[in-house]
């Protein structure tokens, strides 16, 4: 049975060609059908893996498929090849079952777009290049599961391309995450050249080679300067909150719920090596425990609600981050599952009102909404209460996990996880309180206001019931996920057992579990008061902070800073390439004698041979300096 | 090593330092009185006409790049048949493609009109 | 006097070549249809392909035939090195032939200069000057030319000795300056070919006094005697200084017709200003010609010395970098993918730079991936190109997605592919020369190398957005009134589009045959 893991990548595969090609000619009902019908059926292949995986005993749920022998160099070899294991299945499964909900969902939300047949061969080639990166059983086929979600990713981001601001935000996607993915191949290739394989279990095996080589610290540095391109971190979250100009599904799907989590994926992935650089591995959690706690400052202050979201995706990412930095990889993975269900939901329901409100989306516009959008405000309650950490949801179970593995680790990163978790409930009832309760503030909006389809509001509800069940899979010490996962992180798996075994009082953790839902409780509280039976206490607040409201209010001018600083002066750079040498060479040359007689400066008097002497000058030049160093070596 | 060289960084030495020498004494000392009859190319030549940069028919060119290539035909065949004994039927040969070459050539160039004067 | 022995399969592929330029020139002048003479040396070329692969491990030799100065030496070498790179410039000649077989009558005529005044004599009566102008078409010589510059090219990439290389080297630069001018309507097409020309004489002076200094300091100029004779040091003392000198003149030649910074100027102009098959075929096909010969020249005389090395890490680092730049910001497509080809090389330098096994394994894979790529690009330029311009901008492909889906995607890949995105060939070539940098302890060329393929990424992802992320530049009601041409590529064109992004999907998806053969190719050089 797992030998037919390949089958996941088919379907997808399949999908994105038939849709690509024939797409309009299939028209909407046949595509409505198809596209999320792939990503039905790989779902299915990827429950039947899962089952068949739990019918063995641990020590065998390790199985490659190999497909083809891809490339050969000397000695060194890649297969195209699948790992079928806990991890991978458990992504899998991540990946196609809230991928399905979201096909659906679009099914409904793309209705009426000119360019809907080209929307699911993106979505569908998303998928692909997801499973592609989670499935693969080596770096490079990761890698290119890790650039093909990038470029999917960046088109969806630029769909409606016809909003500047959409063509601009996944320009900016791309290249912020290039920057990242340079470090990914960086990292490749030193482990090429002192291990000699990319086969992670090869790797892994090998990982003192590195260590003897002194670049353990190297590649894995470089790893983590790729997942926070990827995934979204400090300092190289900028693009997220940007990329929200895309369909809202999109969101949802790629930056929320799957995408942005495969920097955590591939740090868990990695653990071995992680493990044998502390310092690299303190790294990871200290800038997630930074980020975590960065962007809820700035979700707090946003009157977008995708924007809200996005902020609070990159908060819950650093949390994921903090959670494999200080070894707990398999509550890193648990957060990321079920951060995928309440935050797939949110945004969701975030579109239906988006859908509700003819694309509106500033919040102090909006009010009493649950009036009008029953179903949509339930579910939107339920993942925002899961996000909160309120007790006996989802979120709070995985989150708890994390606080009580980083207290362990370092009483500073649990207090930073802890404020974290406080203002994350303040602004998730926020978020809340302000559209759907209290009075409605524009009339003409809220009369308009109508319920969505039932392709919408399926999805909500569906995802609405994993975000409140997927936390029992992990309750602490009857955890599921944690027995499932550990054997993949063999030394991380062993070194947390021991961290747990070492630490005398299991009352601590009982302990430090009240402590965190308190705190959630009271961050909704404040929220309702500060929302709705008090609405003066937010100005308040806000003129007592000063300065300091303001830099939150406009995120803390980073993407100022950003394009004072890089973007702007490699402009310049390029400009001036572009003006000088192309004004010496052809643009003077050929269109105009005058041109070239000015930059010039009225010197050479027979332009033509002017113009040929200097680059005749430039070989001279050239010939010198290279003659010359060979000769003084 | 580098004594054997020394003779050349002399000789180096000195025609630089002939030619600064030669200029530089020429600028200082010599009389400057331009009046236009010194400043024409040829002061006891004939009065140049119109601008020595003037345009004349492109078709000197394909003549002149045909004879080239004629030229240099030819002249390879001297050596050839000086050695034509030793390299008997292989230099024959040889030659014999050589000049198919060159024929198709000069076929090519007489049927699109290069020897036509238009 | 001894007979040469001349090897016929080794020089079979110039044989091939040569014969039909010669059977097209003369069959130019009695065929009124000249498409007819594209099959002729599209088969020829195959023919030459079909060559290469029948003389595949028949490694010999054909000593010079006129005694000389390199006596015993062997002047051309069909090893697995030559043989993959003259495989490299036939593919690349092939695809441009099929490239031009539809659209080459739209550089190739020209009016006769003496009709020109009859029309303007008769011009009070137009009605009379029924027959029109007096068109010429020059179709043949084209084929001709791009034939004869094949035979140059598969020449230097078998050839091994300096002598041989360079008068390879001539033949193909002196029918590439005739076809960079090719286009007679365009002025520019002139211009380029002038400065082309005037530059590559130039180059070939340095090229020339380089073998001369390398003869003078080893006595030979015989690859294989020169590795021989600088072995154990045997060069006389004062001798010694004129290998360094004459091989940093040689690497100026060769920097030139790879258009290596700061050897580089004529590149834009000559890529711009040539039309548009030309430019596709000697982009890549120079390369694979020059590379082999100059992976050879660096085996034989530098034995891979680290100054050597140096300096070439640095000619890439200072080719990818200034290439990238000034692509950045270029209105005209073709002038883009001109300075891009000049990154290219860059990054195919890097492989070499590192000097080893994998490094140069990695640079060979890479030109062939470069060729399928680079070419592929050219042919969708030439395919939204005008048939009364020369010059393709970023007009021509604004939302081309909407217009030509297929082109369009096809396009995307190939853009993707020289961005260096996974899985395409692409990105494995930098990916083998970068990690061969990494092996040899130059990381720090590596990251250069990363850096500024993310740079390179802003530019070609910049073409996808214009083509689906843009609306067309004339109106749709613009293009159905016929103000507008609307321009079908036509089957040749999509066919070679086709071909090109099969390769570079081909090369990158299912690689053991290739890298294997390439391993075989480079076993046999002389490399740490």
């Amino acid at each position: 049975m797992l030998d037919y893991a390949w089958l996941m990548l088919l379907f997808p595969a399949l999908g994105t060609l038939i849709i690509a090609f024939f797409g309009r000619r299939l028209g909407k009902g046949v595509i409505s059908w198809l596209a999320p019908g792939t990503v039905l059926l790989s779902f299915a292949v990827a429950v039947s893996q899962f089952a068949t995986l739990l019918g063995l005993p641990a020590e065998e749920r390790h199985h490659e498929v190999v497909l083809w022998q891809w490339m050969t160099a000397g000695s060194f070899s890649v297969d195209l090849a699948l790992l079928i294991d806990q991890l991978s299945v458990t992504m899998a499964l991540v990946v196609t079952g809230v991928g399905f909900l979201i096909h659906v969902y679009s099914v409904g939300y793309m209705h009426d777009d000119p360019r809907y047949s080209r929307f699911f061969a993106y979505m569908n080639f998303f998928i692909l290049m997801m499973l592609t990166l989670v499935l693969a059983n080596n770096y490079l086929l990761l890698y290119v599961g890790w650039e093909g979600v990038g470029l999917a990713s960046y088109l969806l981001i630029g769909f409606w391309f016809e909003k500047p601001s959409a063509a601009d935000a996944g320009k900016k996607a791309f290249i912020v995450n290039r920057v990242g993915d340079f470090g990914l191949a960086l990292a490749i290739m030193f482990i090429w050249s002192t291990v000699g394989s990319l086969r992670f279990a090869d790797v892994f095996a090998n990982a003192d080679v590195l260590v003897a080589a002194g670049v353990i610290g190297t590649v894995t540095m470089l790893m983590l300067l790729a997942a926070t391109g990827k995934s979204a971190q400090l300092p190289l979250y900028v693009w997220l909150p940007d990329a929200m100009e895309g369909p809202t599904p999109v969101s949802a799907l790629i930056h929320a719920a799957t995408m942005v989590t495969a920097g955590v994926y591939m740090t868990a992935r990695s653990a071995a090596l992680f493990d044998l650089a502390p310092t690299s591995a303190m790294w990871v959690a200290g800038i997630g425990a930074a980020t975590a706690l960065y962007a809820a400052t700035i979700a707090l202050a946003q009157t977008d609600l995708k924007r809200i979201l996005a902020y609070s995706t990159i908060s819950q990412l650093g949390y994921m981050f903090l959670a494999v930095g200080v070894g707990a990889y398999a509550s890193g993975i648990f957060h990321l599952a079920t951060h995928a269900f309440f935050k797939a939901l949110l945004f969701l329901a975030a579109g239906s009102v988006m859908h509700a409100l003819h694309g509106e989306l500033n919040i102090n516009k909006m009010g009493n909404l649950r009036a009008k959008l029953p179903t949509t405000y339930w579910t939107y309650l339920i993942g925002a209460a899961a996000l909160a950490g309120i007790p006996l949801l989802s979120g709070f179970f995985s989150k708890d996990e994390i606080l009580w593995y980083a207290w362990q680790k370092s009483p500073v990163l649990w207090a930073v996880g802890l404020v974290t978790a406080g203002l994350t409930a303040i602004y998730a009832f926020r978020s809340v309180f302000v559209p759907f309760w209290g009075q409605p503030r524009d009339q003409k909006l809220f009369h308009h206001a109508h319920e969505s389809p039932p392709a919408m509001t399926v999805p909500l509800i569906v995802l609405a019931v994993g975000a409140v069940l997927a936390g029992y899979i992990g309750i602490p010490h009857l955890s599921l996920i944690e027995g499932w996962l550990e054997p993949v992180f063999h030394a991380g798996g062993a070194a947390a057992e021991g961290a747990k075994a070492a630490y005398p009082a299991a009352w601590v953790e009982w302990v430090l579990l009240a402590v965190s839902a308190l705190v959630a409780l009271a961050g909704a509280y404040f929220a309702y008061t500060a929302y709705v039976v008090k609405t003066s206490i937010p100005k308040q607040v806000r003129d007592s902070l000063g300065w300091f409201a303001r830099l939150v209010e406009n995120k803390y001018y980073v993407d100022e800073l950003y394009d004072k600083v890089i973007v702007n002066p490699l402009r310049d750079l390029a400009n001036w390439f572009a003006g000088t040498v192309d004004k010496a060479g052809l643009d003077g040359a050929v269109n105009g004698i005058a041109g070239i007689a000015g930059w010039l400066g009225g010197q050479a008097r027979r332009l033509q041979t002017g113009l040929v002497g200097l680059y005749a000058l430039s070989i001279l030049f050239g010939a010198v300096a290279l003659v010359a160093w060979l000769v003084i070596r | 090593m580098t004594e054997a060289y020394l003779p050349i960084l002399v000789m180096m030495v000195v025609a630089g330092g002939f030619a600064a020498i030669a200029l530089g004494v020429s600028a200082l000392l010599g009389p400057r009185r331009p009046n236009p009859a010194k400043d024409t190319p040829y002061e006891s030549g004939i009065v140049p006409l119109g601008d020595a940069r003037r345009r004349f028919p492109v078709q000197f060119y394909v003549i002149a790049v045909l004879f080239i290539l004629f030229d240099v035909e030819v002249i390879l065949m001297y050596p050839w048949a000086v050695a034509a004994r030793q390299l008997g039927l292989f230099g024959l040969i040889e030659m014999a493609i050589f000049v198919v070459i060159l024929l198709v050539g000069f076929i090519y160039a007489w049927k699109n009109d290069a020897f036509k004067w238009q | 006097m001894t007979f040469p022995t001349l090897n016929f399969p080794v020089i079979a592929p110039q044989i091939v070549l040569v014969a039909a330029a010669l059977i097209i020139l003369l069959a130019d002048l009695m065929v009124a249809n000249k498409r007819i003479l594209g099959w002729i040396s599209l088969i020829a070329v195959i023919g030459a392909l079909a060559a290469v692969f029948v003389c595949r491990s028949d490694s010999a030799a054909f000593p010079l035939a006129l005694g000389g100065p390199s006596g015993p030496g062997t002047m051309a070498l069909a090893d697995g090195l030559g043989l993959f790179a003259s495989a490299a410039v036939l593919i690349a000649a092939g695809l441009a032939i099929l490239l031009a077989i539809e659209r080459v009558g739209d550089f190739s005529r020209f009016e006769k200069p003496g009709s020109e005044k009859k029309q303007a004599r008769s011009g009070d009566h137009p009605i009379a000057e029924a027959p029109g102008p007096q068109v010429t078409d020059r179709a043949g010589a084209y084929y001709a030319l791009l034939l004869l510059a094949t035979a140059g090219m598969t020449a230097m990439a078998t050839a091994s000795d300096l002598m041989t290389i360079f008068i390879a080297l001539e033949i193909f630069s002196l029918a590439l300056y005739i076809l960079v001018g090719f286009n007679r309507r365009d002025l520019r097409s002139g211009e380029a070919a002038l400065k082309y020309f005037l530059l590559g004489a130039f180059a070939s002076g340095f090229f020339l006094y380089g073998i001369a200094l390398i003869y003078a300091a080893t006595g030979t100029t015989s690859l294989e005697a020169i590795l021989h004779n600088i072995q154990p040091m045997s060069i006389s003392l004062p001798f010694r200084p004129l290998l360094p000198v004459g091989m940093g003149l040689l690497l100026v030649g060769f920097g030139f017709k790879l258009a290596l910074v700061p050897f580089h100027m004529w590149t834009p102009d000559a890529y711009q200003g040539a039309p548009t098959p030309v430019t596709a075929f000697m982009s890549v096909a120079t390369k694979a010609a020059a590379f082999a010969a100059l992976i050879r020249v660096l085996a034989a005389v530098a034995s891979y010395d680290r100054p050597w090395l140096l300096a070439l890490a640095a000619l890439a680092v200072l080719t990818m970098t200034l290439g990238n730049l000034a692509a950045l910001r270029q209105t005209s497509l073709k002038r883009m993918l001109a300075y891009s080809s000049i990154a290219h090389a860059g990054y195919l330098l890097i492989g070499l730079a590192a000097g080893n096994q994998l490094g140069v394994e990695g640079a060979l894979y890479y030109l062939l991936a470069y060729t399928f790529m680079n070419l592929g690009a050219f042919a969708v330029l030439l395919a939204v190109q005008r048939r009364d311009e020369n010059d393709v901008t970023g007009d021509r492909i604004l939302g081309l997605a909407g217009r030509q889906p297929l082109l369009a995607a096809l396009m995307a890949v190939l853009m993707f592919s020289l961005a260096g995105i996974p899985p395409l060939a692409g990105f494995f070539g930098k990916l083998y020369v970068f990690s061969g940098a990494v092996e040899a302890g130059l990381a720090w060329l590596a990251i250069v190398g990363v850096l500024n393929s993310a740079l390179g990424a802003y530019y070609y992802l910049r073409v996808t957005i214009l083509m689906f992320m843009a609306e067309p530049a004339e109106s749709d009601q613009e293009i159905s009134s016929g103000k507008v041409e609307t321009l079908q590529p036509g089957w040749a064109v999509m066919t070679t589009v086709v071909l090109a992004v099969l390769g570079t999907i081909v090369l990158g998806l299912w690689q053991w045959p290739w890298t294997q053969t390439i391993a075989q190719a480079v076993s046999t050089l002389a490399l740490r």
